[in-house]
């Protein structure tokens, strides 16, 4: 199975990659479940585990928590299973790469978004197992352009999760002409301007959301480029950005990454296997807010531009005191050791783990996802970079919000950077079975 | 336009099995096997009306008072030879090298309208596919449609290119964007015979390498610069005007020669829009005049003239689609509408006037864009309805 492949001939028949069974989110290893007819004419049943360990080569290398030892990344080239209670992206352990695309919603016709809801489904189930849109990238009709755009042919499914979410003006913009009326829910609020925030427009807000993760980035770009493909006339691109890097881990036990400022981050993320603290703090729960919405969760995403080369040319010395951890061990202030319990108040108070800690807010605590990306240079010839900051929390009042208030008000990091787009949305729970859609409970009212 | 981009009208003929034919004229005798045309004002008789396939020859004589011409024909119309200028009383003699299948010959007595048509048919080995006759007809009157495009065109370019000769710049901006409706409209047709554009609507960056810019570039785009950029004409300008005149009537009179199959007409409906999307949209196209909503709207009326040409075959074999297009079609005309100065009235009766692009914001523009990529991307689908089976 999972091996990218065009369909056409057995596309919606008999291919059992298409029913992905309900999965327990877990990473499902390339050659099991059925293997695809190309896959057994290809390398034939056994040859297929050999196989997915030497493709793993092809994409990033990351090295084991326990030393040196060079292992693939994620046994990269695997399948997330789509369909759970949540959606997977948000807890599933981080990919490499990132492709988040917001869209606008262009109809106003409820049948008509419904239909695009499901049928993005259909297609974001075939595509992170690996497989082509519709019916393929080639062997149809010569006179019509192909269903798939082909270019992740050959590619495995890099373990792409694609996660969907709805923003504020899906419910007040098209809330009437889609019986939305209502639906928004007291948490999904409109982020305040933080000080300092100097937001494009072009660059913010959106209807939808769709966030594709992956190890492999052609398989992210693929993707989103289908899905607007697709849904051309229904939605439109409003913005996009592509991330590398993952700037935080919800696998704390692996090495921390570090951002571009070459600081470890996210060394107390909230684990994706940690049940009780994605309870508290990720998953909406059942007294949260409405009903469609349970076992969802909430997502702030900010485009934050780093001053990159003022901040190269920083002293060490500020540069450790302004995070309050050192940049090599990326040990808190005073302390040996990554993990070691920090000391909040050995930093400075305008530090920014300081100010960022739960602690500091009130217990406030977010899931980040964030991800580096450089956009090239900004025609003054600095580099347009930064974080692409994404932040899942069970309330935005609860989780990003405090925290941002400290940070915006005092954070001596302000000085090297600003906050340039910013968007927030509601994700929905999970696809439950094949039968199961993108936001069903919201539209359908039954959960 | 974008240069050597738009080929599939060339591309595509194949799959419509009208393979090509060569024809030529002679004014040798004509042999036995000749099918004899007799011509009048009121009358065109054939003296058979089967004939082998391969090496035709047509015995034409004028027995009417005006001067005729006469052609063989294609089922769609498509030209496969003709004889032009018989005077009254004389004979001419036509060849072709035709394969098996459906053929007209038309005698066309003074020379205007449509003529007086035999329906013939040349038999024997590698026959011909046939085809839908709906489809034949589609491609039928969208070649009189790209026709008559082409010599409503000529008039208003005339304008243009006399204002020029006089250089009136006034006169000459005025009349410019207006010159251009009926080639945007129909520039798949144009862009097929892969000479023509280069000459007449290539922009400064289209150059190929190694031409002179100030001594190689012709055409619209050149005289557009002049106007509005350079803000003089000189004698340059003024030969170039005359060229574009002399550029354009030959592409009048091929026009009923290219090459139009039904998926090349689908096919050249989506590359009207990929021009939009690539050219227009950007603000590319008419960087001087800023008048790239006129030609927008034009190659999106083109579009539309030929996908309701195919529209009953395609609505039979894809309802669906036909259902998207004509609100995508609706939806784009209502956008487009937002920029236009002259409000009501048909594009058709008259110019049109748009907002100068320049006035057009990122937004508007972005609008433009969606509302392109809404109609495209179902557009792109529809060669495949027309030629597919129905069920």
């Amino acid at each position: 199975m999972a091996e990218r492949e065009n369909t056409a001939g057995t596309a919606g028949t008999t291919d059992s990659a298409d029913r992905a069974e309900p999965a327990d989110r877990t990473t499902t290893t390339v050659g099991s479940g059925a293997p695809s007819r190309r896959a057994l004419l290809g390398w034939g049943g056994a040859g297929l585990a050999l196989g997915a360990a030497a493709a793993g080569g092809a994409v990033a290398m990351a090295r084991s928590d326990s030393g040196d030892d060079v292992v693939p990344a994620g046994a990269t080239g695997a399948a997330v299973g789509f369909h759970g209670t949540h959606q997977a992206g948000i807890a599933t352990p981080v990919q490499d790469r990132l492709h988040f695309a917001a869209f606008d919603v262009k109809t106003t016709d409820r049948e008509e978004f419904v239909a695009l809801l499901k049928e993005w489904t259909r297609a974001a189930a075939r595509l992170t197992a690996g497989h082509a849109v519709g019916e393929g990238a080639f062997g149809g009709l010569a006179e019509a352009p192909p269903d798939d755009t082909g270019e992740a042919l050959g590619l495995k499914p890099a373990r792409l999760t694609l996660t969907i979410g709805f923003g504020p003006s899906l419910f007040e913009k098209h809330g009437k002409a889609f019986g939305l009326t209502g639906e928004r829910p007291d948490a999904l609020v409109d982020l305040p301007k933080f000080p300092g925030d100097n937001l494009d427009r072009a660059r913010s807000g959106g209807d939808l959301c769709v966030q594709a993760c992956s190890d492999d980035p052609q398989v992210a770009v693929h993707a989103i480029r289908n899905l607007a493909r697709i849904g051309f006339g229904k939605v439109a691109v409003r913005w996009s950005q592509l991330g590398f890097g993952k700037t935080s881990s919800t696998t704390p036990e692996a090495q921390t990454p570090r951002n571009l400022m070459g600081f470890k981050d996210g060394t107390r993320n909230i684990s994706g296997t940690d049940e009780k603290a994605l309870a508290e703090h990720v998953w909406v729960g059942a007294k949260d807010g409405p009903d469609w919405l349970v076992g969802g969760s909430y997502l702030v995403a900010r485009r934050i531009r780093m001053n990159i080369e003022t901040w190269d040319r920083t002293s060490l010395q500020e540069q450790e005191d302004i995070f309050g951890r050192d940049k090599g061990e990326g040990a808190a202030v005073g302390k040996a050791k990554e993990h070691d319990e920090p000391f909040l108040r050995a930093m400075k108070p305008d530090a920014h783990v300081r100010l960022a800690h739960p602690r500091t807010n009130g217990g406030a605590t977010i899931l980040r996802r964030g991800y580096s990306f450089t956009d090239g240079t900004d025609g003054l010839g600095r580099l347009d970079a930064g974080l692409f900051f994404l932040a899942y929390q069970r309330d935005v009042r609860k989780g990003f919000i405090p925290v941002q208030r400290s940070l915006a008000a005092s954070d001596a990091l302000n000085e090297y950077i600003q906050h340039v787009g910013s968007a927030v949305f509601a994700i929905p729970p999970g696809v439950r079975d094949e039968n199961d859609w993108w936001g069903r409970a919201l539209f359908t009212g039954e959960a | 336009m974008r240069r050597a981009r738009l080929t599939a009208l060339t591309a595509v003929t194949t799959a419509a099995a009208l393979a090509a034919v060569t024809g030529c004229t002679e004014k040798s005798k004509a042999g036995d096997d000749a099918v004899k045309v007799t011509a009048s004002d009121n009358k065109c008789e054939v003296s058979k009306k089967e004939f082998p396939a391969g090496h035709v020859e047509l015995a034409v004589e004028n027995k009417g008072s005006k001067v005729t011409e006469v052609y063989i024909l294609f089922p769609d119309d498509r030209i496969v030879t003709e004889r032009e200028n018989i005077g009254p009383g004389t004979k001419q003699n036509l060849t072709a090298e035709v394969k098996a299948g459906a053929y007209r010959i038309a005698c066309v007595p003074g020379m205007k309208g449509k003529g007086i048509r035999q329906d013939v048919r040349a038999t024997g080995g590698g026959k011909l596919a046939e085809r839908d006759p709906r489809l034949d007809k589609a491609v039928a009157e969208y070649r009189a449609y790209s026709q008559a495009q082409a010599d409503e065109t000529l008039p208003k370019v005339k304008v243009f290119t006399d204002a020029v000769r006089k250089g009136d710049l006034v006169a000459a901006k005025k009349a410019y964007a207006p010159s251009r409706i009926g080639w945007e409209r129909t520039e798949p047709v144009a862009e097929s015979f892969g000479d023509i554009d280069p000459k007449v609507d290539v922009r400064e960056d289209g150059l190929e390498e190694g031409q002179d810019v100030e001594k190689d570039w012709t055409g619209w785009h050149r005289l557009e610069r002049a106007l509005w950029q350079d803000k003089k004409i000189g004698q340059r300008e003024k030969d170039l005007a005359t060229r574009l005149d002399k550029d354009l009537t030959d592409w009048q009179k091929r026009v009923g020669k290219a090459e139009i199959t039904p998926t090349s007409m689908a096919n050249g409906a989506k590359e009207l829009l990929d021009e939009v999307a690539t050219g227009k949209v950007t603000g590319e196209e008419e960087r001087y005049s800023h008048t790239d909503l006129v030609d927008f709207k034009a190659n999106v009326e083109g579009a539309e003239k030929a996908y309701a040409l195919l529209r009953p075959v395609a609505a039979e074999n894809d309802p669906a689609l036909a259902k998207e297009l004509d609100k995508q079609f609706a939806a784009l005309d209502k956008l487009l509408d937002k920029h236009r100065e002259d409000k009501g009235g048909d594009a058709t009766d008259g110019p049109y006037a748009f907002v100068s692009y320049d006035t057009v914001g990122k937004a508007d523009r972005k609008e433009l864009q969606d509302g392109v990529n809404a109609l495209a991307e179902p557009l792109s689908k529809l060669a495949a309805a027309v030629v597919k089976k129905s069920k």
